[in-house]
């Protein structure tokens, strides 16, 4: 069950993905914004998650978790791209009868692992898969994909003291850092992990290269996290 | 095991849910129960035995449920619990979203009910658990009113795949029915002289009221039923059993439960009359059996309230 490259598509590249995110947005060009998760989807599913839309009920693959539900024109164009759903359904996106909406319904969508849009709930989720997989004894993962801002919440407090007290090494968070948060200190959401016993990198989010490193990495006995930085979020929007 | 030497009949209502999970995390591997520091007390054995399977959290109720449906997402049996208005309040977004919305199941046990613990004052007391619950689509909820009843509700409720609430509370009753999900007839008050027809008068009592139901019932020579299920009704025992004038009993908020009764039994006309705890702040310590009198819950209270409220004459089955 590794990364799905069904025979006689067009490879995942990124052209690929941008053409289909366009038949989302429409726009020929995608804002940084637009993008800021992109990378970092490319990497997961093209390099490092064990899923694949034939092995979707197995209880042995990697749960990826988007917490950050809002902007999932990315995340819809790489699904599509490995083969998810139907690359039409696409042409759909916010439709009344669409299953694409403007943040992802894990009962509409095949490939999503939750349903997502408020803030703080897919790392207290992916804490509960983690505890999940180590009951059933099983070698799959579990990553949880956050915005800056959404370590605000408390509930992902909570997450992070606990999963980092326990050593809840079946989890990895990815935390896509566009400065986004109104009270950020660029490099401490990496020294506010450390502290509560995480693994914790911060990367260049635009370099597969380091990403793929980093988002390979694991440590036994202590959950981990990659920052992966990206353009600031009141830069982009200049 | 110190807490299997005890009888089970013994076992207060809520150390019965202490139990009852440790057996049930024994029955099944499939199953994990997720506390908030409350009750650890009661799962010490439990969590010696299954380490992977009991998981305190710490004292984070966001997490509790988030991890609970975690665990549901990914095949394994929740059980969920902590103090009822931590549970059902602090974590509502959690329940509604990360339970409900997810499409999973599971099984929330909130203890402490409306004033189990009164001499902890408001902030430890959950009059709301029950209406805020039944918000949320598709929980089932129930109010088992005996130790046994707690242990075959939960039993029942594990054994399903949907979404739960059980509403534990210490105010153990003297009546025991069973936790089937039925309506039960506790009573049946007499027919009008000479008629075939019901008697006008039907008293509904859900969770822990059902001593004091059963002895206003008698003074007012009711009829009364009474489930371990407040949601949903078993509309049909309450077509078959209800009168003219219907009362609905409930150890939380005054009115929780009446638009329910009242859709089911949508066949006549009648009047309904909800008896629950007030939506004022009592702001007062004592016994909880000093906050049924003070909220008219105990049977005198009852009688008088229902006294002043009955209009038999008017019936529109007389």
């Amino acid at each position: 069950m590794t990364s799905p490259q069904i025979l006689g598509a067009p490879p995942v590249t990124r052209e690929r993905i941008t053409a289909l995110m366009s038949r989302l947005t429409g726009d020929e060009k995608h804002t940084v914004a637009a993008t800021s998760t992109l990378d970092v989807l490319q990497v997961l599913y093209g390099r490092i998650l064990r899923v694949s839309p034939a092995a979707a009920d197995d209880p042995d693959r990697d749960r990826f978790y988007l917490s950050k539900g809002h902007g999932p024109m990315a995340f819809y164009a790489v699904l599509a791209a490995h083969g998810f759903f139907p690359e039409d359904v696409l042409d759909t996106f916010t439709d009344f009868d669409s299953p694409l909406g403007l943040h992802p319904d894990r009962l509409l969508v095949p490939g999503v692992e939750i349903s997502s849009g408020s803030l703080g709930h897919g790392l207290p989720l992916a804490v509960g898969a983690a505890h999940a997989l180590r009951i059933r004894r099983s070698p799959a993962r579990v990553i949880v994909l956050v915005g800056d801002a959404e370590l605000d919440e408390g509930s992902c407090t909570e997450a992070i003291e606990y999963a980092g007290g326990i050593g809840l090494d079946a989890l990895t968070l990815v935390v896509v850092d566009n400065a986004s948060s109104s009270y950020a200190v660029r490099g401490r959401i990496e020294q506010r992990l450390r502290a509560h016993g995480w693994d914790a990198l911060r990367v260049d989010g635009r370099d597969h290269a380091r990403l793929e490193e980093a988002l390979s990495r694991r440590v036994p006995g202590r959950p981990n996290a990659v920052i992966a930085q990206v353009e600031d979020k009141a830069e982009a929007a200049r | 095991m110190s807490s299997t030497a005890t009888a089970p009949a013994a076992l207060s209502p809520r150390a019965r849910f202490g139990r009852t999970a440790t057996d049930l995390l024994a029955e099944r591997e499939d199953l994990a129960v997720v506390i908030a520091e409350i009750s650890a007390q009661h799962l010490e054995d439990a969590a010696r035995a299954h380490p992977e399977r009991v998981i305190n959290v710490g004292i984070r109720e966001q997490l509790l449920v988030g991890t609970g449906a975690g665990l549901a997402l990914n095949g394994i049996r929740p059980l969920i619990h902590t103090f009822a208005p931590f549970l059902v309040e602090r974590a509502f977004e959690q329940i509604t979203l990360d339970l409900a919305h997810q499409g999973v199941g599971g099984v929330l046990v909130g203890s402490g009910g409306s004033f189990d613990m009164s001499g902890e004052g408001r902030t430890h007391q959950g009059p709301a658990d029950v209406a805020l619950a039944a918000t949320v689509p598709g929980m089932v909820i129930h109010a088992p009113a005996t130790s046994d009843e707690v242990e075959a509700t939960l039993r029942a409720a594990a054994a399903d795949t949907g979404l739960h609430y059980v509403r534990v509370s210490d105010r153990a009753q003297r009546t025991q029915i069973p936790a089937d999900g039925a309506m039960h007839v506790l009573r049946t008050g007499s027919a009008e002289r000479g008629s075939a027809r019901r008697p006008p008068l039907t008293l509904i009592a859900l969770g822990t009221v059902r001593d004091a139901a059963l002895e206003a019932a008698r003074a007012l020579d009711a009829t009364l039923l009474s489930s371990t299920t407040a949601l949903p009704l078993d509309g049909a025992a309450l077509r078959a059993h209800a009168g003219a004038e219907v009362v609905v009993i409930e150890p939380w908020l005054a009115g929780t439960s009446l638009a329910a009764v009242a859709a089911e039994l949508d066949d006549a006309p009648r009047r309904f009359l909800g008896i629950g705890t007030s939506r004022t702040e009592l702001r007062r310590y004592g016994t909880p059996a000093q906050h049924e009198v003070a909220h008219g819950l105990d049977a005198a209270g009852l009688v008088r309230r229902i006294r002043e409220w009955s209009r038999p004459t008017d019936s529109p089955h007389r």
